[in-house]
C-alpha cells in the first residue's frame, strides 16, 4: 500500500555544536531558514508540530508551543510529540496526517535541543520504578554499552574489526568536512581512533557520537499547495522533494534484541521470536508505505550512534544480506562517488546527537542530497532517500523522500 | 563485625533460591525473580506484575519463578569512564567493570548484569558460560548493597575470583 505523498516545501538548519545557548534559539534559527527556503511566509504556516527536548524544562515538553510563541502568536494550532530518537519523525508524521486529512496546506515542523556534557543520563531524582533509572543504578549500564554490546555481537557473528568500525569514521568524516551544518569538520584517520581512549570495549572515543546543541525544521504541504506555488513561479517543480513514507513502528512481542534500558530482552519460550527484528521493520514499513524497496535507494542518513551501528542499518535497511556490511564499507559502495552514499551529512560522527532535531535533520539532509544542493558532500542524482534511528524505549523511526 | 547486607533493589532476587540444582562454587546462591505467563509460558525479568504482555494472554495468571542461574555469555563490554548519578561507584578511585549479556537457554531471554570485580574483557568470549552470584554493588556507612552479578563458570574455581564475591 502506498500512501499520498506531501510536499518539501523548505528545511533549515542551525548549526550543531556545543554552544550553550536556550533551544529555543535554534529552533527559531531553523524554523526562520525553513520559512524563508519555502518563501512561506510564517502567518501562512496553518500547523506547527514540534519535537520535545526532555532536558530543558516545561518549555521543552511542549516544544510546538514554544515555538509558535517565539516565532510570534498567530493563533496557529500546535502539537508536541517525543519519541526519543524518532521525535523529529512523530511530529513530522503529526504534521502530514493534518495535511492528507484535509485538515490544512501547510505545516511547520521544528525540533532543538541544548544537550549537558558528558553521557546522557537520567533525570534527577530517586526514581526506583523508571527502568532508565534502575538501569544506570543497579547496572551503571550508559548508552555506549548498550551500543558497544551490539558492536561485539557483530565481530562475533560477522568477524567485523575494531578496523572496519574505524573506516566508518574515517569516512563519515571525510563526508562532514565541507557541511556547514556539522559540528566537526575535521580529517578523522585510523590512527586518531586506534589513538582514542577506549570507553566500552570495543568501542573508543571516536567511536561513539558526542551529543550537541543543534536545530533542524521543516516546511511542509499538500501536494495540491506546492502545485499553486509552482503555478505562481514561487517554487521550481525541478526542486520538489515529496516524503513518501514516515515509519514510527513499536517492536513486535517478544523482542529478543537487547534494547535501551532495559535489563532483559523478552523472553521467546512462550510466543515464537518474529522472522523481522525491530529494527529490520522500522525500515520494511517505510519501504510498504511508499511501494518501493531497497534496490530504489540513492542515498541514505543513518543513525550511527556508534561506527559499529550504520554498518548494522546496511543489513537493516536491506542494502545487503546479513554479514555483508562491512564488503559493502570496504568497497566503497557507502562513500560519496559510490552507487550508494550513506551519511553524506557526515552523519552522527560530524554532527553529534541533538535527540529531537537529529531525525530532522537527516530529512533536511536527504532533501537537499536530491534537489543537489548539499553544500558538503553530495551523491550524484539521487532521487530517492531514506532515513533511519533508533533509540530508547521502542521508538526509532524511517522516513522516505523522493523526487 | 560485619555491615548490613540489603538489596539494593526489592523484590527482583532471592539469596535463598529453592531450586539448587546449579550452585556456585564458593559463593552464595542467588536466583533472579521473574514472572512466568502461565497460559503463554513466556518470562518477565523484572518480574511484570501488572498483566502478561504477551499479546492476546492479558488473562493469564502471571506466577513467580526463580530464573535459571547459568547461562552463556551472548555479549559484553566494560565501562572504563565512571557512569552518571544515579550509579553509585563502588570503591574510590572508581575501578573499571564488566557488564554481561548473558542467554538463558529454557527462559530463551538474555539477561544483563554486572560481572563480578576482576575479570577483564580479555577473560570474556561470546558462547562461554557464565553463573550468577550475589555481589555489592556499593556500600555506605551502614549497609552493604548487594545485586546479582555474572561470573564465568570457569572462573569460580580460581581462588582470586573466589575472594571477588562476597
Amino acid at each position: 500500500m502506498s500512501v499520498e505523498q506531501v510536499a518539501v516545501l523548505g528545511v533549515g538548519m542551525h548549526q550543531w555544536g556545543k554552544w550553550g545557548r536556550n533551544f529555543v534559539e535554534y529552533g527559531v534559527a531553523a524554523a526562520r531558514a525553513a520559512l524563508a527556503d519555502a518563501a512561506i511566509d510564517w502567518r501562512d504556516v496553518q500547523f506547527v508540530a514540534g519535537a520535545d527536548t526532555m532536558r530543558n524544562g516545561y518549555p521543552g515538553y511542549v516544544a510546538g508551543a514554544t515555538f509558535a510563541q517565539a516565532l510570534g502568536w498567530t493563533g496557529v494550532p500546535v502539537t508536541s510529540a517525543y519519541g526519543a530518537c524518532a521525535s523529529g519523525a512523530m511530529a513530522l508524521d503529526a504534521a502530514r496526517q493534518r495535511i492528507l486529512s484535509g485538515m490544512c496546506d501547510v505545516a511547520l515542523v521544528v525540533g532543538a535541543d541544548t544537550t549537558p556534557k558528558g553521557f546522557l543520563k537520567p533525570n534527577a531524582g530517586e526514581r526506583g520504578d523508571d527502568p532508565d533509572w534502575l538501569r544506570f543504578r543497579l547496572l551503571g549500564a550508559t548508552n555506549p554499552s548498550y551500543f558497544a554490546m551490539w558492536a561485539r555481537r557483530r565481530m562475533d557473528l560477522y568477524g567485523a574489526t575494531v578496523d572496519d568500525f574505524a573506516q566508518v569514521k574515517v569516512k563519515n568524516a571525510a563526508h562532514g568536512l565541507e557541511n556547514p551544518y556539522a559540528r566537526y569538520r575535521k580529517a578523522v584517520t585510523t590512527a586518531d581512533i586506534e589513538a582514542s581512549p577506549t570507553v566500552s570495549n570495543p568501542l573508543r572515543l571516536l567511536d561513539i557520537c558526542a551529543t550537541s546543541d543543534g536545530g533542524a525544521a521543516l516546511v511542509i504541504s499538500s501536494m495540491d499547495y506546492a502545485k499553486k506555488l509552482i503555478e505562481k513561479g514561487s517554487l521550481s517543480s525541478e526542486k520538489l522533494v515529496r516524503i513518501s513514507a514516515i515509519s514510527t513502528v513499536t517492536p513486535t512481542f517478544p523482542n529478543t534484541i537487547l534494547e535501551l534500558p532495559e535489563f532483559a530482552t523478552d523472553s521467546a519460550a512462550g510466543l515464537a521470536a518474529p522472522e523481522v527484528t525491530f529494527k529490520q521493520d522500522i525500515g520494511r514499513a517505510a519501504y510498504n508505505q511508499a511501494g518501493i524497496g531497497p534496490d530504489d535507494v540513492d542515498v541514505a542518513e543513518v543513525y550511527d550512534l556508534s561506527t559499529a551501528l550504520e554498518l548494522d542499518w546496511y543489513e537493516d535497511l536491506g542494502f545487503c544480506a546479513q554479514g555483508d556490511a562491512e564488503k559493502l564499507l570496504r568497497d566503497g559502495v557507502t562513500t560519496v562517488g559510490g552507487r550508494l552514499p550513506v551519511n553524506p551529512s557526515g552523519g552522527l560522527a560530524c554532527f553529534g546527537e541533538a535527540v529531537p532535531a537529529q531525525a530532522l535533520a537527516q530529512v533536511c539532509e536527504l532533501t537537499w542530497q536530491l534537489r543537489g544542493t548539499a553544500q558538503g558532500a553530495l551523491a550524484e542524482d539521487a532521487k530517492v532517500g531514506i532515513s533511519a534511528n533508533q533509540g530508547l524505549f521502542g521508538h526509532g523511526s524511517s522516513v522516505i523522500v523522493s523526487r | 563485625m560485619a555491615k548490613e547486607r540489603r538489596p539494593a533493589v526489592e523484590g527482583w532476587f532471592t539469596l535463598d533460591p529453592t531450586d539448587r540444582t546449579h550452585e556456585p562454587t564458593g559463593a552464595e546462591p542467588i536466583a533472579l525473580i521473574g514472572t512466568r505467563c502461565s497460559d503463554s509460558g513466556t518470562y518477565f525479568f523484572p518480574p511484570e506484575r501488572v498483566m502478561s504482555r504477551a499479546p492476546g494472554y492479558a488473562g493469564s495468571e502471571l506466577v513467580d519463578v526463580e530464573l535459571s542461574t547459568i547461562g552463556r555469555l551472548w555479549s559484553y563490554t566494560d565501562a572504563q569512564y565512571q557512569p552518571p548519578e544515579p550509579f553509585v561507584a563502588a570503591s574510590d578511585p572508581y575501578e573499571p567493570f564488566c557488564l554481561a549479556a548473558v542467554e538463558l537457554d529454557k527462559e530463551k531471554m538474555v539477561v544483563l548484569g554486572q560481572i563480578v570485580p576482576g575479570i577483564s574483557v580479555d577473560d570474556l568470549k561470546v558462547g562461554m558460560e557464565m553463573e550468577l552470584v550475589p555481589g555489592v554493588l556499593y556500600e555506605d556507612d551502614e549497609a552493604e548493597y548487594i545485586v546479582w552479578k555474572w561470573r564465568p563458570v570457569a572462573a569460580g574455581s580460581t581462588e582470586s575470583a573466589k575472594e571477588s564475591v562476597r
